[in-house]
């Protein structure tokens, strides 16, 4: 058994984003592409939560599509524990996908609202045929609500009588019923207030520990990937621009764009630390800047960063895409 | 399931507990509903069955008794001395009957396409939308004359009388489906997007699973309101059919059918006999169609 | 004392509903003094947007203001008229929501919508208005200001809309400004940005800032004092400093240790159990009992109003004189 429990390599997704054709004649337009992730690798090991950390519209909640075979990739491979995952091949797929889950963003919109907590969490059961008969998939429904922290009374109710924090607990026990090995997380705590989202985060690293889940971490918020994550990899405009430890990458980060965000975090500790201004905001994706994308921001840039695409450079723990970090100059 | 109409229920029993017209419009509904199907047990006279009719007993006056034979009707009788009120009960079970298997029909036809539609996308999104624009450019009335004509064509002159009710069912339903299909389409390309159904497919369940068991629960509720007032339309849409003569037989007389009977008494005094079924038809398709109208600003707060 | 500018008294909110009269906000007192910043936080539903409805008169029907007073430079301002009230909106308070793009009317450019403002609350021709338009683009920070005044909101990011709005609200020069979570729709790199804005701004021309967001490093940041909510009723309310490193209300306390923060080497959030709930359950005595890990008798029976305790206001019984000596 391999250690490396996913691995992704070259993963490119491009979206068509073109004007409708008769639109395009008239306004003389081309068509357009939007590359929403670009060349992104990465390994997941076993038991390790790998975090994917960037702003709206850096390509986080594409990557966990394809890592889950929602959406085909345009380019690049997805291999799960050594397999390639293909989405037209059924046969293969059905054995993968009873091996991985995902919980998604919304604890509103992530539940049918017209079925019972219990068929909700039914479900994968039924699907994959794990477990047999209605009263031994009953039993387990309860077993798994009392795992996630509620109680076998809420199985017969629907989800709106539910807290989002509650409804996020049903979601995570519909991700259990399987018994998979690995969760994609796209931002579970987003939509939930900060008491609810420790409550969750508690959860869900005491589900890890005792289940030896393997998570895809997803997130904008620096702080809660920091509690989460042994590794973190951090995505601008839809391309890796570093990965490293967790503890290394707080402690000292390399690239450029890792060291704004960190900048912009709100100092909670009130050490009455400077901030440095943060300059500019996401380009277009587009249109992104030639060269590095991150160049028009970087305190860092230097001539060549506006035409040459850098390429990643070994660090302590990982590696950044970096001309300055590659140069030494940071 | 229960929990939820429970809930639904309760919240739409409030609104209609505050709805004066709602309440007038339902009890409408359900006592001329009601009164049709139990005609049978309401009135004595079969209106079909030529030998339960005695021809003295023709023309008599609503409320006075009939010269020949003294008996009373309350609301008259026609040239055969049809009791217009049998008639009109076991007429409107003909209306209604019509009314509800057309929709049905356009309910299935249009759920069905409007699901797959707006799931599928693609080429099939367009095909199915682009059918249902042309449908939209023919109106109803047109249609129905069309399968009316066609289907005259194809059946025996001895079965026409049978196969008209079913005839009329097709054209008024085929009339109606493309409202069905539309929200429902509508409604398909909002849930589509939702996490849940991104959840089913994860694990792989079937597009047609998906479908039924997933999307169509959260399509109901407009697909409830339409359907309601497409009831409405659909009594109408064969009255008029029936009236113009190529609806429902003299021998199986609808509301319509009456009132083209009735109106060619209009002139020389035989007022009721056209009165009463019109009166009655107005009274069904508007109570329905207010019912409707409060289905769905009831069902759907933010649209007021 | 009269470098209070805005005073809100027992402000009382109440909805008319089915089961009944809900209370969303129930007996909220606080100040905000001249040139300062309170930041008000708590959960989703605590009643933080609701008290800003209320202060600016925009509660929604059928809510409406069931008691208490609220005083602006002290005028009392809950019980004005429609029209008196619309002279006050925009021109002495001003309101920055969370969604840039429901502030601005996407039909008009950014300068004619500027200039209308400035027209309408301040005396000045148009010429001016729109000199003064392109100074406060500068100041928050739009580049090429001049060029880019005539274009429409969609034409602007996210962050730049946000900039616009602000410039909106500061636009009449008004005394305080309301802002609703106004960067929660931003990414942070953005949301530093524009607190960066609001704060150098409101400071430049003297303006209190009512800040509302669930984010507690936000108000760090930017807070002079914070306003802690629960379930319609303040807990506790003091220096954002002293609030932060030494919460004294329970809910405050456990609230912030369940913040993950940058710094943080301990690797378990401290959770308070249970949920906050809902307006048509709040329980008897303090709202906060059936959670709260300090809880004792007095708290199920008797409901603790805000007392003070050095500098601050804390609505929990452990900081009753009579309970702190009975204890020594
Ligand atoms: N129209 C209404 N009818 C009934 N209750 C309402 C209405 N509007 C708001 N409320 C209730 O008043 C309370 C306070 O709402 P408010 O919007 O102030 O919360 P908030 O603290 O701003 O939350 P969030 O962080 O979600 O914006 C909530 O419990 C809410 O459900
Ligand atoms: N179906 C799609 N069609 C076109 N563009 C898309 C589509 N899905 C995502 N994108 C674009 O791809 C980029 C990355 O999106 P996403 O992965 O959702 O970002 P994140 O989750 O990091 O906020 C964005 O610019 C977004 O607009
Ligand atoms: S490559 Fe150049 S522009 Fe890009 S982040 Fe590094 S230093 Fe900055
Ligand atoms: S009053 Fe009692 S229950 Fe309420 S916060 Fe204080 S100790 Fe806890
Ligand atoms: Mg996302
Ligand atoms: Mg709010």
């Amino acid at each position: 058994m391999s250690d490396v429990l996913l691995e992704v390599k070259n993963l490119t997704r491009t979206f068509d984003v073109s004007l409708p054709w008769l639109n395009r004649v008239i306004e003389r337009q081309d068509r357009q592409f939007l590359r929403a992730v670009d060349n992104v690798s990465f390994q997941i090991r076993r038991g390790e939560t790998f975090a994917l950390v960037g702003e709206s519209g850096s390509g986080k909640s594409t990557i966990a599509k394809m890592v889950v075979g929602l959406l085909p990739a345009s380019d690049g491979q997805i291999l799960f524990d050594g397999q390639a995952m293909d989405v037209n091949s059924s046969a293969a797929m059905t054995q993968l996908r009873s091996r991985f889950q995902m919980i998604f963003q919304s604890p509103f919109a992530s539940l049918n609202p017209r079925w019972r907590v219990r068929d909700v969490i039914a479900e994968p059961m039924k699907a994959f045929g794990t477990v047999d008969g209605k009263a031994a998939i009953d039993s387990r429904v309860d077993e798994l609500l009392d795992l996630v922290g509620l109680g076998a009374s809420d199985a017969g109710k629907f989800p709106h009588e539910f807290s989002g924090g509650q409804r996020q607990r049903i979601a995570i026990a519909r991700a259990l019923s399987s018994n998979p090995e690995f969760i994609v997380c796209d931002e579970p705590t987003s939509a939930l207030d900060v008491s609810v989202q420790a409550q969750i985060l508690n959860l869900m690293r005491d589900l890890q520990d005792e289940l030896g889940l393997t998570y895809l971490f997803i997130s904008h918020d620096l702080s809660v990937v920091r509690h989460m994550a042994n590794r973190i990899g951090v995505l601008y405009l839809g391309a890796l621009v570093e990965t490293a430890d967790g503890k290394e990458l707080f402690k000292a980060p390399r690239h450029p764009y890792t060291r704004m965000l960190l900048e912009a975090v709100p100092d909670l500790e009130m050490t009455g630390k400077e901030h440095s201004v943060v300059k500019g905001e996401i380009p277009n994706p587009i249109d992104p800047p030639p060269g590095c994308t991150f160049h028009p921001r970087c305190e860092f840039v230097a001539e060549r960063c506006r035409n040459d695409i850098p390429v990643p450079v070994p660090t302590p723990t990982g590696e950044a895409k970096c001309f300055a970090v590659e140069e030494g100059r940071i | 399931m229960e929990a939820i109409a429970r809930a639904l229920d309760s919240d739409l029993a409030y609104r209609f507990r505050r709805s004066p017209v709602a309440m007038v419009a339902a009890l409408v509904v359900v006592l001329l509903i009601g009164s049709s199907v139990f005609a049978p047990f309401i009135t004595s006279q079969n209106p079909f069955d030529p030998g339960s009719l005695n021809l003295m007993n023709g023309f008599s006056k609503p409320m006075e008794p009939n010269q020949f034979t003294g008996e009373t009707f309350v609301l008259g009788t026609d040239d055969q001395g049809r009791d217009v009120f049998a008639t009109i009960l076991y007429g409107m079970r003909i209306s209604l009957f019509v009314g509800f298997s057309a929709v049905i029909f356009a309910m299935v036809l249009g759920v069905t396409l409007g699901l797959i539609s707006g799931y599928v996308g693609g080429r099939t999104d367009t095909l199915i939308m682009r059918i249902a624009d042309i449908q939209l450019t023919f109106p109803a009335i047109l249609v129905a004359l069309l399968i009316f004509g066609v289907a005259k064509g194809i059946t025996p002159p001895d079965r026409r009388d049978e196969v008209a009710i079913w005839v009329l069912i097709i054209a008024i339903g085929l009339s109606e489906w493309v409202q069905f299909a539309r929200v429902v389409r509508g409604a398909t390309l909002v849930e589509k997007g939702k996490e849940y159904v991104q959840a089913a497919r994860l694990i792989g369940r079937s597009p047609v699973a998906i479908m039924v068991r997933h999307i169509l629960p959260n399509t109901l509720s407009p697909v409830l309101v339409i359907a309601t007032i497409s009831l409405a339309l659909a009594i109408i849409a064969e009255a008029t059919l029936s009236f113009l003569g190529v609806g429902a037989p003299p021998t199986q007389p609808s509301l319509g059918t009456l009132i083209r009977i009735g109106q060619e008494f209009l002139f020389s005094g035989e007022w009721w006999i056209l009165f009463f079924p019109a009166m009655t038809l107005l009274a069904l398709a508007l109570s329905v169609n207010l019912l409707g109208d409060w289905l769905r600003d009831a069902l759907n707060p933010k649209l007021r | 004392m009269d470098d209070v500018l805005l005073s809100v008294r027992d402000l009382v909110v109440q909805f008319p509903t089915r089961g009944g009269i809900l209370t969303a906000l129930d007996g909220i007192s606080f100040d905000i003094k001249r040139g300062e910043v309170l930041g008000v936080v708590g959960e989703s539903g605590a009643g933080k947007s609701m008290t800003g409805a209320a202060i600016i008169g925009l509660i929604e029907p059928p809510g409406r203001i069931g008691g208490g007073q609220i005083h602006l430079g002290g005028e009392r301002i809950d019980n004005l008229s429609m029209d008196d009230m619309r002279a006050i909106r925009g021109k002495r308070i001003a309101m920055v929501f969370q969604d840039p793009l429901t502030s601005l009317n996407p039909l008009f450019t950014i300068a004619e919508q500027l200039v209308e403002t400035i027209q309408t609350h301040l005396n000045v021709s148009a010429r001016e208005a729109r000199d003064r338009a392109i100074a406060l683009l500068d100041d928050v920070g739009i580049p090429a200001a001049s060029r880019r005044i005539d274009d429409y909101p969609h034409q602007f990011s996210g962050g730049m809309r946000q900039r616009v709005v602000i410039a909106l609200a500061l636009a009449a020069e008004p005394d305080l400004v309301i802002a609703d979570e106004p960067t929660t729709a931003l990414d942070v790199s953005v949301q530093a940005q524009i607190i960066d804005v609001l704060k150098r701004l409101c400071s430049e021309r003297g303006a209190s800032v009512m800040l509302i967001t669930h984010d507690m490093g936000v108000i760090a940041e930017t807070a002079d004092r914070v306003a802690v909510l629960y379930a319609g009723r303040l807990a506790e309310i003091g220096p954002v400093r002293d609030v932060i490193k030494d919460a004294l209300h329970p809910y405050t306390h456990g609230l912030m240790g369940s913040i993950p923060t940058l710094a943080q080497e301990d690797d378990r959030l401290v959770q308070i159990p249970g949920a906050m709930p809902r307006l048509t359950d709040i329980p008897d005595g303090c709202a906060f009992n059936p959670r709260c890990d300090r809880v004792f008798d007095r708290c199920r029976v008797e409901r603790p109003d805000p007392m003070p305790h050095g500098t601050r206001q804390v609505a929990c019984w452990l900081y009753d004189e009579q309970q702190i000596k009975a204890a020594e």
